[in-house]
């Protein structure tokens, strides 16, 4: 192993994730904090620790002058960014090169281009992997437009070019909505991006969301096979699985070639993730974007493939060749993570940070609590309200989930609310027990559920206090 | 005229503008409702509206954008 120090340029569950894959490979931690974090677990594990600045991420975990700094004067012969904060930045994993250091993730090549997502999904289709149908840049005419649409079929969603973050975004129908809509859009994106430019694609409804873990080291590039997160709230992911179960064994063989094919057109380097949406009416998967970093979900798939991602995306940093080949994967049973996140599900999923007066964490066969949790820590409101995740392995689909209801039982962060009861109540839904749902079903699930939500959380401990006083 | 303070509901980052972009919500010496928004409190990454909760006027803002605030802590001081 070429890396002898590696800093860890993140915080919370996924911090504590690298610095133990590191300390059983022999290579030392440096853990760099925010003020706010002094107290945290991985500043307690790591073997080093320096301060990098004020609680907010923008003067702390996104400071990389300060990150440079901490490497230099630490020795640090390597970065791990984790997931978040400067994972995906192309041009601090640049700097990180550029002083002499390792970046533990793929090029910034990579990043640079995926992270594009013009030029992401150009790449897809260049390696062939199938694309959601629609224009391939920009339309200036509604005529271009409908000739467009009919080769893609209806429903469509018509977007401003110059849009993002769902702002105007049109859903079509029928080829009248379609005429009726177009000009309204054309001419709102004018005035709220002064520019009309508009692109189209396929809307496709009831789809899941399946990802592909891959593993490359430049050259060469194995899949883990896949996972599904569809129980998404807020378009974030709320529970995981490894594998579908939904993918038929054609349906997965052609997805998991298809990652595989991107990743090694770009070179990948580290482990990545690629993302795709999946219409299990059809059978048809389009890609969606592809992850160029460890995920919060990756413990699903070391569940069910013995493999050791973290550690392995080390090795490759490090400059070793793959070590597994894809003959070697192999799925064994069923795995399911879920995220317990300082939210109050009885309080539309309030942020609650506070104080973990006590905690019991579960056990027994098959069951991993990846945390950044300790009995009397106090958890800043600063950061992400994710706390850690609860991954259980077994048999099968069904075991995996009773094994799940049995070790949330067992699950207790007293003084905070927390999202276990939600997922309490998902582990016993039939229609996820069935594996019935897609990207958005869960959020029409808990507005259905509200009031048994309630009844089941504890009451919350945050204290508000009132806004004035005398 | 006496002088009432107004607290923090939540721990997190306070701003006093609703976008890096745009003006102030209030400043010294503005005259508030009750139901005015004087600033926002960012607690893991969602957003809050501070009330101000009283009517009167702003003599000062005890807290800078942008600057780490505990729930109960004296955001400004206002004349009611």
């Amino acid at each position: 192993m070429t890396i002898k120090k590696l800093l860890i340029a993140n915080r919370g569950e996924i911090a504590v994730r690298i610095i133990r894959a590191a300390r059983e490979l022999g290579i030392a931690t440096v853990q760099v904090y925010s003020k706010a974090d002094k107290d945290s677990l991985a500043v307690r594990l790591a073997d080093e620790a320096v301060d990098i600045g004020p609680p907010q991420a923008s003067k702390s975990y996104l400071n990389q002058a300060a990150i440079l700094a901490a490497a230099s004067a630490t020795g640090a012969d390597a970065i791990h960014p984790g997931y978040g904060f400067l994972a995906e930045n192309a041009n601090f994993a640049e700097a990180v090169e550029a002083a002499g250091l390792i970046f533990v993730g793929p090029t910034a090549q990579s990043i640079r281009l995926m992270g594009d997502k013009v030029a992401a999904r150009e790449a897809a289709a260049a390696a062939g992997v199938p694309t959601v149908p629609g224009s391939r840049g920009r339309l200036d005419s509604a005529e271009a437009a409908f000739a467009l649409v009919e080769t893609t079929g209806f429903p469509v969603m018509i977007k401003a070019a110059a849009g993002g973050g769902g702002r105007g975004i049109r859903i079509a129908r029928t080829a009248e909505e379609f005429h009726h809509l177009m000009p309204q859009a054309q001419a709102e994106a004018l005035a709220a991006f002064g520019d009309g430019g508009l692109y189209v694609e396929k809307l496709v409804e009831g789809a899941r969301h399946i990802e592909v873990q891959v593993l490359g080291d430049g050259k060469d590039v194995i899949h883990c096979f896949d996972r599904e997160c569809s129980l998404q709230r807020r378009r974030q992911k709320v529970w995981e699985e490894a594998p579908s179960p939904s993918l038929t064994p054609a349906v997965r063989e052609q997805l998991c070639a298809s990652a595989v094919a991107l990743a090694k057109a770009v070179n990948y380097r580290g482990a990545g993730t690629i993302e795709y949406l999946y219409d299990d009416r059809s059978h048809e998967f389009y890609f969606l974007e592809m992850n160029t970093r460890i995920q919060v979900e990756h413990p699903v798939t070391e569940m069910v493939t013995g493999i050791d991602l973290m550690i392995e995306m080390i090795r490759i940093a490090g400059g070793e060749p793959l070590r597994i080949r894809q003959d070697q994967v192999r799925v064994k049973g069923h795995a399911i993570e879920v995220r317990i996140n300082a939210e109050d599900p009885a309080k539309g999923f309030l942020p609650n940070p506070g104080t973990v007066s006590a905690l019991s964490i579960p056990g027994g066969e098959g069951v991993r609590f990846d945390s950044m949790l300790y009995a009397g820590y106090t958890v800043p409101p600063f950061y992400d309200s994710l706390l850690g995740k609860l991954i259980v392995h077994d048999k099968d689909r069904p075991s995996a989930i009773a094994r799940l209801d049995r070790a949330l039982a067992e699950l207790e962060v007293d003084g905070l609310a927390t999202t276990k009861s939600l997922h309490q109540a998902l582990a016993r839904d039939p229609d996820v027990q069935a594996g019935r749902f897609h990207t958005a079903w869960l959020e029409p699930w808990l507005a259905s559920h509200a009031e048994a939500l309630a009844a089941a959380t504890p009451s919350p401990s945050v204290k508000l206090t009132p806004t004035t006083a005398p | 005229m006496a002088t009432q303070q107004i607290f923090s509901p939540l721990p997190g980052i306070f701003y006093r503008k609703p976008a890096p972009d745009k003006p102030d919500y209030k400043s010294d010496g503005d005259i508030i409702t009750e139901d005015d928004t004087i600033g926002l409190i960012e607690v893991m990454k969602s957003f809050n509206e501070v009330k101000a909760g009283a009517a009167g006027k702003i003599a000062r803002f005890l807290v800078e954008n942008e600057e780490a605030v505990m729930a109960g802590q004296p955001i400004a001081e206002i004349d009611v």
